[in-house]
């Protein structure tokens, strides 16, 4: 005869409730510009917290110019990056010069924080090869247009760097959307797996175009996606460059140390639409959660810190936004001269050996553009 | 010299690869302690250490991201995907990212990857293990697909894709892994890419094909032989992009032409060939060019194999239409 059970032998809700738990979020500096863990301020010295201020406002201004040069249609694609500034610059920040970069589409100021010629990024946006001409010594591929695809390579260079010895890391961003796709888990499983020395950047900023965060994942964080991988996850507020900063730079040291990837939730927002293509925010977006996020702004807070710290003013700011101006311009000027493409060249570049079919076409193409 | 199978060729390959350059690596599901599912890395983890030759976590795509990942670091990957069926997994890092790689960045950067993969029909496999996908590869621009069709080829081809700088597509078929054994060098060498073979010649009648079907072509041409029929078979070697040259020469020798592929109909290489003859040399054609491939239904049930895969006696029919046109 079946005994009767007293209870069940799973309590699921339980199973589920609090996995977020071990993900809260770190912050350093508050959005009023105070520091709220003097424990673990960075180790910078003033003049390194004038450059990564520098840094932002140049992303900033980078921004609005890219923004107006768009609308003048002197500049193509371009994925809006105001609101990332802390996310962008202290993250990248915390990188050496010889760590490889694996960006997105919106992740061309890291891209050129790491060496990226100005007018090549503008040559990206515009549709022009020359942009992608990189130098051997700049270790990054292009920014990535299919979500996700760069967490997977990013396993690949990493183990790459693991077999050569070398004292670097990968770094790679995607999006909060990115987090969906397949390539997402394996490439932190298989980083997690290689002890591969991977540093996997999500920039969340709660929209995917125009699907909000919560629709993504039932999971509470992102950044708990690393326990699947069997890897540490870390959330941190992406508006506070200072808790980036860290985060970043203490990520690098466990992974060079052999220890392998970890994965980062950077908490930030777009102030502006996905792209300047055609998306309205205003369909998907509250006013009062623009606002919100607008309170947490990064550069409001980091002037405030070092305008206390006596190291900001605002005429020290107004110059250095001339002088990027200035230097924009005279980058856009430089995407303007560089010659025309030819298919002649796009065909000699398909293959290093080039095959019947492509030296025939050679042939009719640089006829045709001989003329 | 010693007769090989062809897997036994392909072992050897990619053992001799590994010893001519510390940068090739040898990756994917099964292929380290287990030697491949087909033991075409039997051994090689034992001789060549966990450094170069390992298993991955079973993810596809992440093959092939790591695959690029490596060969940016200045690697030479060599990747196997289990079956070739298993392709649209990592399809993403073939079509969208490692073929236009080079294209892309202006020449500055290169993907020398060869990736392994078992496919075709005869075997009795569950489905999704067996399909002839080449056709979807030989649409990216940049991509080179290789598809030896026996020992000798299989071994200098693999070696040629492993050297190149451009990322390789290797197809191995199952049904001739084991089906037959001929002399293979001991010493490395190479059979030219973007080259196609002539496996037998003849002037009556061009045959272009490739993989299993130059075996079931041969068979054929033994048989027309005894009707007078002098065939001439071009082994593709390289499907994509093709070696028109070799296609056309014989085809303008011959005067009469039919294509062989085991593929379905729709798409394919076949059409890729038979376009072409008809742009370049439709004057020189004295006959409708033949077609024989499978039908257009997917991969079969492994019971129908017979019924559905073209063979010896189908190119034979085809050929006596074609030549009593």
């Amino acid at each position: 005869m079946a005994t009767k059970k007293n209870s069940e032998l799973l309590d699921f809700a339980a199973l589920v409730n609090d996995q977020e738990k071990d993900f809260k979020m770190v912050q350093i500096l508050n959005e009023k510009g105070e520091i709220v863990d003097k424990d673990h301020v960075p180790d910078l010295t003033d003049d390194q917290l004038i450059e990564l201020m520098s840094k932002m406002v140049w992303a900033r201004v980078l921004d609005q110019r890219s923004t107006a040069l768009n609308r003048q249609g002197r500049l193509g694609f371009y994925a809006p990056t105001a609101g990332h500034e802390a996310s962008q610059m202290a993250s990248v920040y915390a990188m050496d010069k010889a760590d490889f970069v694996l960006p997105r589409y919106r992740d061309v100021p890291e891209l050129i924080q790491q060496g990226l010629p100005l007018y090549k990024a503008f040559l990206w946006s515009r549709g022009h090869v020359e942009g992608n001409n990189y130098p051997e010594d700049l270790h990054a591929l292009p920014p990535q247009i299919i979500i996700g695809a760069q967490y997977v390579q990013a396993a690949g260079v990493a183990l790459g760097l693991k077999k050569k010895k070398a004292e670097n890391v990968v770094f790679a961003y995607t999006g909060d959307g990115g987090t969906s796709q397949g390539d997402f888990y394996e490439g932190m499983n298989f980083a997690g797996h290689f002890k591969a020395p991977a540093l996997f950047i999500i920039e969340n900023n709660e929209f995917a175009i125009s699907v909000p965060r919560s629709a993504q994942s039932a999971a509470k964080t992102l950044a708990q996606k690393a326990v699947a991988a069997g890897i540490p996850g870390v959330q941190v507020d992406g508006m506070d460059p200072l808790a980036v900063y860290e985060v970043m730079r203490e990520a690098r040291n466990w992974a060079i140390a052999g220890n392998g990837p970890v994965l980062i939730e950077t908490m930030t927002y777009r102030y502006g639409p996905h792209t300047l293509s055609g998306d309205d925010p205003k369909r998907y977006r509250s006013a009062e959660l623009d606002e919100l996020w607008h309170q947490r702004d990064p550069l409001n807070r980091f002037r405030t810190y070092l305008e206390g710290k006596g190291l900001w003013t605002q005429e020290k700011e107004d110059a250095l936004i001339e002088q990027y101006k200035a230097e924009i311009k005279e980058a856009i000027n430089q995407a303007d001269k560089v010659e025309k493409q030819t298919v002649t060249s796009f065909l000699k570049n398909t293959y290093e050996v080039q095959p019947q079919n492509i030296v025939s076409q050679i042939e009719t193409y640089s006829k045709k553009e001989s003329n | 010299m010693a007769k090989k199978t062809m897997i036994q060729a392909i072992t050897a390959a990619l053992g001799q690869a590994i010893e001519q350059d510390d940068k090739v690596l040898i990756f994917g599901e099964d292929v380290g302690k287990n030697g491949g599912v087909f033991r075409a890395t039997e051994g090689l983890q034992e001789k060549y250490g966990e450094d170069k030759v390992f298993d991955t976590p079973l993810a596809e795509s992440g093959i092939g991201g790591l695959s690029i990942g490596l060969a940016l670091e200045g690697f030479r990957p060599v990747p196997e995907i289990q079956f070739f069926g298993f392709i649209f997994e990592t399809m993403d890092s073939i079509g969208g990212q490692m073929s236009r790689m080079r294209y892309k960045m202006d020449g500055t950067r290169q993907m020398p990857i060869t990736i392994r993969a078992p496919f075709g029909g005869g075997v009795h496999t569950p489905e999704m293990h067996s399909d002839n996908f080449e056709g979807l590869i030989a649409q990216f621009p940049g991509m080179r697909v290789v598809i030896p069709s026996n020992p000798y080829d299989a071994k200098g081809l693999l070696l040629a894709s492993i050297h190149s700088n451009d990322p390789v597509m290797f197809l191995e078929h199952m049904k001739l892994y084991r089906s037959f054994r001929e002399e293979v060098p001991d010493e490395a060498y190479e059979v030219p890419l973007d080259k196609a073979g002539i496996s037998r010649e003849g002037k009556d009648i061009t045959i272009v094909t490739y993989g299993a079907m130059v075996r079931e072509s041969l068979k054929a041409a033994d048989n027309l032989a005894k009707e007078n029929i002098d065939a001439e078979i071009i082994d593709l070697r390289t499907i994509a992009p093709l070696d028109m040259a070799t296609i056309l020469a014989s085809v303008k020798k011959t005067g009469r032409v039919v294509v062989v592929q085991e593929a379905q109909k729709m798409g394919g290489v076949g059409n890729t060939v038979v376009s072409e003859i008809s742009q370049e040399a439709i004057l020189s054609l004295e006959a409708p060019i033949g077609f024989v491939a499978a039908p257009d239904t997917p991969f079969p049930f492994g019971e129908a194999e017979g019924i559905w895969l073209p063979n010896a006696n189908d190119v034979e029919a085809k050929v006596k239409e074609i030549m009593s046109y």
